[in-house]
């Protein structure tokens, strides 16, 4: 049957037809290859350039990569314990890397808190703060940018431009110019993560608003209503669940981003990891890594819990 | 038989009175939203009571927030006006001034005499060289000698040319001329006349406009002129900060060859001078010597900032390839195995709840500064959050084409392939593109501990307070950057997913 499928010969139409087919066929494998090879060229410069600026070479290296598992080793495994809760050290010798009862911040004499919970908190805080605060801003930012609620595209532009520019500042950067006007601690972080929040949400939310059932505002728009009342009754109860789910992604990546901040000064647990690290004490980094990973995992149960309960099964998608 | 449907108020009112409940929510409801408004509004002064906002706020110091800000887009010359005891002065300008080591700038005009005078080398001064020199054995019998005889002071007479007269024109309007030890500010129609030389040491005549400030009198006087720069007025010396918008010096700096040429003198070298240095050609050195400008150090700054887009890169690129085979394991509906499909989802998780900064720091000691160690970070990190996203893309696809794959009689991998595959391979190249172009962001800030580029540079240039203009150089390409990655990657993903995409 093959064979003699084979050998029947195509009529004009269907050499054509075979002939495009073939084209087709290789036009695209060509265009598979050439993308393929672009990428490996890409990928092996990249890597080449990047070995060759590192200031350790990566196969010199390689041997020395478990290397940070040996920092993680403490004495005992109670010294992780005492690290976290404050607590004295039998093998405290007066350096820096046993003191542990020092970072107890007393809430009265004989009540404290353990140093990196307070840390922890304060991180937890930044994160917080700044989403509630860039909800706020971005909330109100994000009707203006809405094509379907701001007919006036130069508002709508300005808007929107706002909020690219606001997304795309390095966080870093406003951090540490406020870190030069204020003095060191967790605001600059706070003004920063905010900054940033107010922009990434307010696109997310302009979005939704653009996705939003126009039938209500309809309704109030034959009734009068004006713009307020019809951003406010007629688009806000349709958009406040997905709204709120962003505000919860946003709240999971934000203890992250306010955890790095907090590592190039901006107070909060990142700092004193980042010390801990460098300085090689081992206690000291496992107890905040182990803080800080439960504190990332809490927070994403949690946020994923009420997401779920706010907007049900497409609440498990992730944006940044 | 028709019903006039349309009501006045009065009966609209009458029936929401009537029907109360189908007007106002539930009781329940508006209780809690009037609760949720309630916590965000007490989380808030809680906050501010925790982080002491308003002290830090009340703290802060605003009026350097402006200069700095003013930083980003212009420089200030800095010129200082010394004045001696007997009046004479000298215009000096600090050693990296951006005019270069000779400046004679048109905006300050100076007088100048030739005086003889009288300077009395202090003996003390004198006798240090000797001194410090007879620690060398072979100097000893000298030092002995020219200690003995110039133990006093010594006056020596000297011509020198000074300047008897200096005028600093900021521009039209404001401008410090300083004559026989009296002062005269003009800013903004207003004239200030400052004596140097009373008794009570620097004393303004009359009033003190608004834009003068002395702490007590006889100090310095500050003169403030807003944008144009501003002024100490002290009795030894005045110092000029005269600002200008722009970057100085942006492409040759103070020790090129080309530095204060225009445009055209650069090209005619260029094409047809002579060799400024014998071994290269013209074009060579200007190369050169921009890529080494040793205020903007573009060289440098090119390298981190590729530094940091081939972090991005390549630690999205290597997260996907091998998050790729590893979601198929943790997508149920592929792998019937659900302590497989759990082993592996919890080490995605794992690998996503261990903070990027925490790889960034470990790898950072591994492989040392570099865009190593960011690269690491970002394939760690990321392969667990696109293992994630990829398997959750698994478990929803469409059932209905692997079946027509399987009913066939394809091999299982034949079924991914055709069945599976065609499906999600849109879906997951577009994450991939988008984790690609936020990590182009995320990957400015964990340089910044060092993990490789750019971010490191930008935090040294912040710390010093002082080069915030190198600030905003970086920044602006780092907007261009995260720009051009961002259409990209919309454009890319436009393609594949056929609509555009966020």
């Amino acid at each position: 049957m093959a064979t003699s499928a084979l050998s029947t010969t195509l009529s004009d139409n269907g050499a054509v037809v075979e002939r495009h087919w073939q084209e087709l066929n290789l036009r695209r494998r060509t265009y598979t290859f050439l993308g393929l090879a672009l990428l490996a060229v890409a990928l092996s410069g990249s890597l080449w350039f990047a070995n060759a600026t590192n200031a350790g070479k990566f196969f010199d290296r390689l041997p020395y990569f478990f290397d940070f598992v040996g920092d993680l080793v403490p004495r005992d495994g109670a010294e992780i314990g005492r690290a976290m809760f404050d607590l004295p050290s039998p093998y405290d010798d007066g350096s820096l890397k046993y003191n542990y009862p020092e970072g107890r911040m007393y809430l009265t004499d004989s009540i404290y808190v353990p140093e990196y919970f307070y840390k922890m908190l304060e991180t937890l805080n930044i994160a917080i703060f700044s989403t509630i605060f860039g909800m706020f801003f971005g909330f109100i930012l994000c009707f203006f940018a809405a094509r379907n609620l701001m007919p006036n595209p130069w508002v709508r532009g300005l808007a929107r431009r706002i909020m690219e520019i606001l997304r795309a500042f390095p966080e870093v950067v406003i951090a540490g110019f406020f870190l030069a006007i204020l003095s060191l601690g967790p605001i600059p972080a706070m003004i920063a993560v905010s900054i940033h929040t107010v922009g990434a949400l307010g696109k997310l939310f302009f979005e939704v608003v653009e996705n939003a059932d126009m039938k209500p505002d309809e309704g109030l728009r034959a009734a009068g209503g004006n713009w307020f009342e019809r951003v406010w009754f007629g688009i806000v109860p349709q958009v406040l669940p997905n709204f709120m789910s962003y505000f919860l992604l946003r709240l999971e990546i934000n203890v992250r981003a306010s955890t790095i901040i907090g590592a190039v000064g901006g107070g909060g647990i990142g700092e004193p990891l980042r010390l801990s690290i460098s300085q090689g004490h081992e206690a000291k980094t496992l107890a905040i890594i182990i803080l800080l990973f439960t504190t990332i995992i809490a927070v994403d149960q949690f946020s994923a819990w009420l997401r779920r309960r706010l907007v049900g099964d497409q609440a498990f998608q992730l944006a940044q | 038989m028709t019903v006039n449907t349309m009501m006045n108020t009065a009966q609209m009112d009458a029936i929401a009175a009537r029907h109360p409940h189908l007007v106002k929510g539930s009781a329940n409801k508006r209780i809690r939203s009037i609760l949720v408004f309630a916590g965000i509004g007490l989380y808030m002064v809680y906050s501010w009571w925790f982080f002491s906002i308003g002290q830090v706020l009340a703290n802060a110091n605003w009026g350097i927030a402006g200069t700095y800000l003013a930083d980003w887009v212009s420089y200030e010359v800095r010129p200082d006006i010394k004045i001696a005891a007997d009046g004479t002065m000298q215009v000096v300008y600090p050693r990296y001034s951006p005019l270069g080591p000779d400046a004679k700038p048109e905006w300050v005009k100076i007088e100048t005499k030739m005086v003889e005078r009288t300077i009395d080398v202090p003996a003390a001064a004198q006798q240090a060289a000797p001194k410090k020199s007879s620690s060398f054995s072979f100097m000893a019998p000298n030092a002995a000698v020219g200690g003995s005889t110039q133990a006093g002071a010594r006056a020596e007479t000297r011509t020198e040319e000074v300047v008897s007269r200096a005028t600093v024109n900021f521009n039209s309007t404001t401008s410090i001329d300083v004559i026989d030890g009296k002062v005269t500010a003009t800013h903004g129609g207003e004239t200030l006349l400052i004596d140097l030389e009373h008794s009570a040491g620097v004393t303004p005549e009359g009033a003190l406009p608004e834009w003068a400030t002395q702490k007590r009198p006889g100090e310095k006087i500050t003169l403030a002129f807003g944008m144009t720069g501003w002024a100490d007025v002290d009795k030894e010396k005045i110092s000029i900060h005269n600002r200008f918008p722009g970057w100085a010096n942006f492409i040759f700096d103070t020790n090129s060859p080309f530095f204060n040429k225009s445009f055209g003198e650069v090209m005619s070298l260029i094409t047809s001078g002579e060799r400024l240095d014998p071994s290269r050609s013209n074009l060579s050195l200007a190369w050169n010597n921009i890529l080494y400008n040793s205020e903007w150090q573009h060289l440098d700054v090119w390298t981190k900032l590729l530094q940091t887009i081939v972090m991005a890169f390549v630690g999205t690129l290597f997260a996907s390839i091998i998050a790729f085979p590893l979601c198929f394991l943790a997508a149920r509906n592929i792998t019937r195995n659900g302590l497989l499909n759990q082993i592996i989802k919890r080490f995605f998780d794992f690998l996503r709840s261990v903070d990027m900064l925490i790889w960034a720091l470990f790898f950072t000691r591994a492989f040392g500064p570099g865009p190593l160690a960011g690269m690491s970070a970002i394939f760690f990190t990321d392969t667990g959050t696109l293992g994630k996203l990829y398997a959750e893309a698994l478990e929803n696809i469409d059932d209905k084409q692997r079946e027509g794959v399987k009913s066939v009689g394809a091999a299982p991998l034949a079924v991914q392939r055709f069945g599976v595959l065609p499906q999600v391979l849109p879906v997951f190249a577009s994450q991939a593109l988008y984790f690609w172009e936020s990590n182009t962001r995320s990957a400015t800030i964990i340089g910044a501990v060092g993990a490789g580029g750019i971010g490191l540079k930008l935090w040294e240039a912040m710390r010093t307070n002082s080069d915030w203009e190198n600030v905003c150089y970086m920044v602006i390409l780092i907007l261009i950057v995260v720009f051009i990655f961002d259409s990209a990657s919309n454009f890319l993903r436009s393609r594949l997913i056929g609509q555009k995409t966020h």
